[in-house]
């Protein structure tokens, strides 16, 4: 009795139950849900049964591409995101400035340009090789070893590159987040001080490292055009072999359901490891930011390296080669239609980034105010969408919409006699619908991580002073959080931009985006054509990752 | 200050939406869904919609549109399917979403085997998937035949793309048709031992891998010489290949078609109709020719002069219905055997 009388004050009360407030959520996630929903349907008919075929011949191969490629990257990207992202927060050394955005310009370049400008400076004919020929004498490929980009170890390095940004900024927002007070304190009390502080700041900044890193491998698991291009058989190219193949949907739906069998196990791994964990945050007075250590001499020019290297390999080589290509190319790429492709993908990347900041702050609070296991559990299903394909995860959706499309007109036929077509699919509406789905984990990940750090003692006091929890939502944590939504909106920002086979089936008619226009020419192997609008998506993407990492430094600062 | 806004200003405004979203249904428009890239078909549509004042919308992607044509049902604004081979077209047959179409002009400008006997599609153009071999490196065994692949005096040589590509799915199921199942396996174990690399990169990619002397054999589609030597850069990739069409003394060389189809949900038919007249006739097919290198199917249209310099070639006459019958069994061998491994 005692025990537990002392315990209250650090345990979160739920609020309340307000049927409304429970309601409203479950019917978000519910509608989040449903294209993962339809697939696990259509995986119930398949036109024929896949797996003794499967079993004996490529399945074991694809399980081990894809769980080798999806541990590399994953290590790849906690590698160079986490401490680069250390590094930038708390330590001056060259170019210090620059990084603190900078490590972020390789996220908007697309991880199928990056293969495609790789392929083209490595390959036989490239400047590299031709070098080296050039050099050593060499007349024929026959004369030398050259590794090859187009393996395993090629896509996951490739995807390492595009994906760390992640992780870095996850991280940097979490030790941004982090009081110096707690920090300072681990330095009294450790001898061996940069050391300890880093592995005490990588501990409270675990979770959302660990959001980093899983939306890394989300993102590694859809990936359908880096694979393909490099004709690396993961379970994604499996999907696409039955579905397309053998004309068996139902089958290619079950492949996708081992997928999501893989990324459960994954989270569920990774959630029993972090559950005796909490960090909370005492955000107020007390939080003040840590001041920066100078670095000096080959310290200082190493951490440089450290940061510099990624960006290089993951920005500026490639953007140097397609502003080349883009130059040579310039009239052809940029022939009709090219304006309007670039404002059609800011328009619906920025809607799509506020449509899904909202409905992850609004799941990520609801969850906070009433912790049922129901919601829970919905919850993490319905960000499970960002593992899935795009092209299967638009089937899921397609399949919804048109059914409520055609039942609707139906009705309306035969009570009103006249007929209302399709409302939602091929629509705007049915796309951005689609990226909500698929890049929810994105901006419900980072929100959540934000919130969960804010220390429940805060609600409670809040809450005795009378406020309403959107009260509380408002004046209390938004202000709290606001580097963890930007962080989503910029993410969710850039994906849209990226993205490619949901946008493509899924458009209305002559709808181009800036990616469409890559992908036309790309997958050709057209590099030269498609150059101007994949370095435009770059730079689109740029300008969202300047304006809200200065203002993520900024929300820090402020407070 | 708040000015109310009149309410019918207001009814305008909400029709409008509702107009856009529901999608207009005009008498002067066609719906197109295209697995063909726009920059090839985008100067044929424009020619059209300049002859005819009817104007195409295109939705263009690789995969999912069959998909999408299924969930829109009945409602699908969709008049037709442009597709770069057969597969799609098959795969929405059986998915009964296709109109037969029974149509004088189609069946005059296309011959026979080139279409579907009930009018389900219509072949645009044909293409041959025929053998390069490196001009500077000449083989001491010539390749006349497919079956010459397997042969163990090319151990090393051979380039292919990924077996489990539609075009190479259907060169495979051509042979199971013509040979049988155990044939068609062994010969995919043949030219995998033959392979120089795994399976990788597009047809091009063969010859320009030729060209760098990784390997002297590739199987391509026929247009490809064509477009390569029309570009500065690739000009010389081609100019390292010789072609031979196989097995021209006995079933003929395999080809594929590019092809069209009227859905059933058409809701402009009498537009699309005259699309599908138009895909045909003497003026779009000679942009097939000139501009893609392709074989156009309407026999009172030439071939480009480069595809004219290659000669008159004999054509494996087997039906692309029979072919895709055995498209599921060929990508079973391609796993069976291993042969992107």
């Amino acid at each position: 009795m005692t025990a537990q009388v002392l315990a209250a004050p650090t345990t979160f009360k739920p609020h309340k139950r307000k049927p409304l407030l429970f309601v409203i959520p479950v019917l978000i996630a519910l509608t989040v849900a449903l294209p993962l929903f339809s697939v696990m349907v259509l995986a119930l008919f398949p036109s024929n049964n896949i797996w003794p075929h499967l079993f004996s011949t490529s399945l074991p191969g694809y399980v081990k591409t894809t769980l080798v490629l999806a541990g590399g990257v994953a290590l790849g990207t906690a590698l160079i995101g986490v401490p680069t992202a250390w590094l930038v927060t708390h330590y001056r050394f060259p170019m210090r400035h620059f990084f603190r955005w900078g490590m972020l310009l390789p996220f908007a370049v697309p991880a199928y340009v990056l293969a495609y400008v790789y392929t083209d400076l490595l390959d036989y004919a490239g400047p590299v090789q031709s070098s080296l020929r050039y050099a050593f004498g060499w007349t024929s490929a026959r004369d030398y070893y050259f590794p090859s980009i187009r393996t395993v170890e090629g896509a996951m390095v490739m995807l390492t590159l595009v994906l760390y940004p992640y992780v870095f900024l996850l991280a940097r927002a979490a030790f941004l987040e982090q009081s110096a007070s707690v920090l300072e304190a681990a330095v009294l009390m450790g001898n061996n001080a940069p050391w300890k502080r880093f592995t005490i700041a990588l501990s409270m900044a675990r979770p959302a490292i660990v959001v980093g890193v899983s939306l890394a491998l989300m993102e590694t698991l859809n990936d359908f055009g880096t694979v393909d291009f490099f004709a690396v058989r993961t379970l994604t190219a499996g999907i696409y072999d039955v579905w397309l193949g053998m004309n068996n949907l139902g089958g290619g739906a079950q492949i996708a359901c081992l997928l999501l069998v893989f990324v459960i196990v994954l989270f569920t791994v990774e959630r029993l490891g972090r559950q005796q964990q909490q960090h909370y945050q005492s955000v107020g007075s007390r939080y003040r930011t840590l001041k920066p250590t100078q670095l000096t001499g080959v310290k200082a020019w190493a951490a440089f390296t450290v940061c510099f290297l990624p960006v290089l390999l993951g920005f500026i080589i490639p953007a140097l080669i397609l502003a080349r290509y883009s130059i040579s190319y310039f009239e052809e790429s940029v022939a009709d239609g090219f304006v309007q492709a670039a404002i059609n993908s800011v328009t619906l990347a920025a809607i799509t980034a506020c449509v899904a900041v909202a409905v992850g702050l609004a799941l990520a609070y609801s969850h906070r105010l009433l912790p049922g296991a129901l919601l829970d559990r919905l919850i993490r299903f319905a960000t499970l969408g960002y593992a899935v394909p795009g092209v299967v995860l638009a089937i899921g959706i397609m399949i919804p919409f048109g059914w409520f499309d055609n039942t609707l007109d139906a009705f309306i036929r035969q009570h009103f006699g006249m007929s209302t077509g399709l409302l939602l699919s091929g629509t705007i509406v049915a796309l951005i619908f689609a990226y909500t789905v698929r890049f929810l984990a994105v901006a419900h990940g980072a929100i959540d991580s934000s919130l969960r750090k804010v220390a429940p003692s805060m609600d409670d006091a809040a809450r005795s002073l009378g406020h309403s929890p959107l009260g509380i939502l408002r004046r209390v944590h938004l202000p709290l959080i606001k580097g963890g939504s930007l962080t989503a909106a910029l993410v969710v920002f850039v994906d849209v931009m990226k993205e490619l086979p949901a946008t493509l089936v899924m458009r209305p008619f002559n709808v181009e985006t800036l990616a469409t226009r890559v992908y036309q020419y790309a997958s050709d192997e057209l590099l030269q054509l498609s150059a101007t609008a994949a370095l435009c998506i770059v730079l689109a993407g740029l300008i969202p990752v300047i304006l809200l990492s200065v203002a993520i430094d900024r929300s820090r600062q402020d407070t | 200050m708040k000015t109310p806004i009149p309410r019918q200003l207001a009814l305008a405004a909400l029709a409008g939406m509702l107009t856009v979203l529901c999608g207009t249904v005009s008498a002067s428009e066609v719906n197109v869904y295209s697995f063909r890239q726009p920059d090839l078909i985008n100067p044929v549509f424009k020619r059209f919609t300049s002859e005819t004042g009817i104007k195409v919308n295109t939705v263009f992607a690789k995969q999912g549109l069959i998909e999408r044509l299924r969930t829109e049902g009945i409602n699908s604004p969709a008049d037709l399917v442009l597709s770069t081979d057969s597969g799609p077209l098959e795969a929405a047959m059986q998915a009964d979403l296709l109109a037969p179409l029974d149509n004088t002009t189609l069946e005059q400008r296309i011959p026979a085997a080139l279409r579907d006997p009930d009018g389900r599609w219509f072949g645009l153009t044909s293409r041959a998937r025929i053998v390069v071999t490196a001009k500077d490196r000449p083989l001491v065994n010539p390749i006349t035949r497919y079956e010459d692949l397997t042969n163990p005096a090319f151990r090393g040589m051979i380039c292919t793309r990924s077996g489990k590509h539609p075009y190479m799915i259907a060169l495979i199921a051509s042979m199971i048709a013509h040979s049988g199942e155990t044939a068609a396996r062994e010969w995919l174990i043949g030219v995998k031992k033959n392979l120089s690399r795994k399976p990788q990169g597009n047809d091009r990619a063969q010859v320009k891998a030729i060209w760098q002397g990784e390997c002297d054999i590739a199987l391509i589609n026929s247009y490809y010489m064509g477009q390569m030597l029309a570009d500065d850069e690739q000009q010389a990739w081609a100019n390292a290949v010789n072609i031979t069409f196989p097995n021209q003394s006995d079933r003929g060389t395999h080809v594929n078609i590019s092809g069209v189809s009227l859905t059933q949900a058409s809701p402009n038919r009498d537009n699309a109709i005259k699309l599908m007249e138009f895909l045909v006739s003497e003026s779009a097919q000679s942009i097939y020719a000139e501009e893609n290198y392709e074989y156009p199917v309407n026999p009172a249209v030439a071939s480009s002069e480069l595809v004219q310099s290659w000669g008159e070639f004999k054509a494996d006459e087997l039906s692309l219905t029979d072919i895709g019958k055995h498209r599921a069994t060929a990508v079973i061998l391609v796993d069976e055997t291993g042969y992107d491994n």
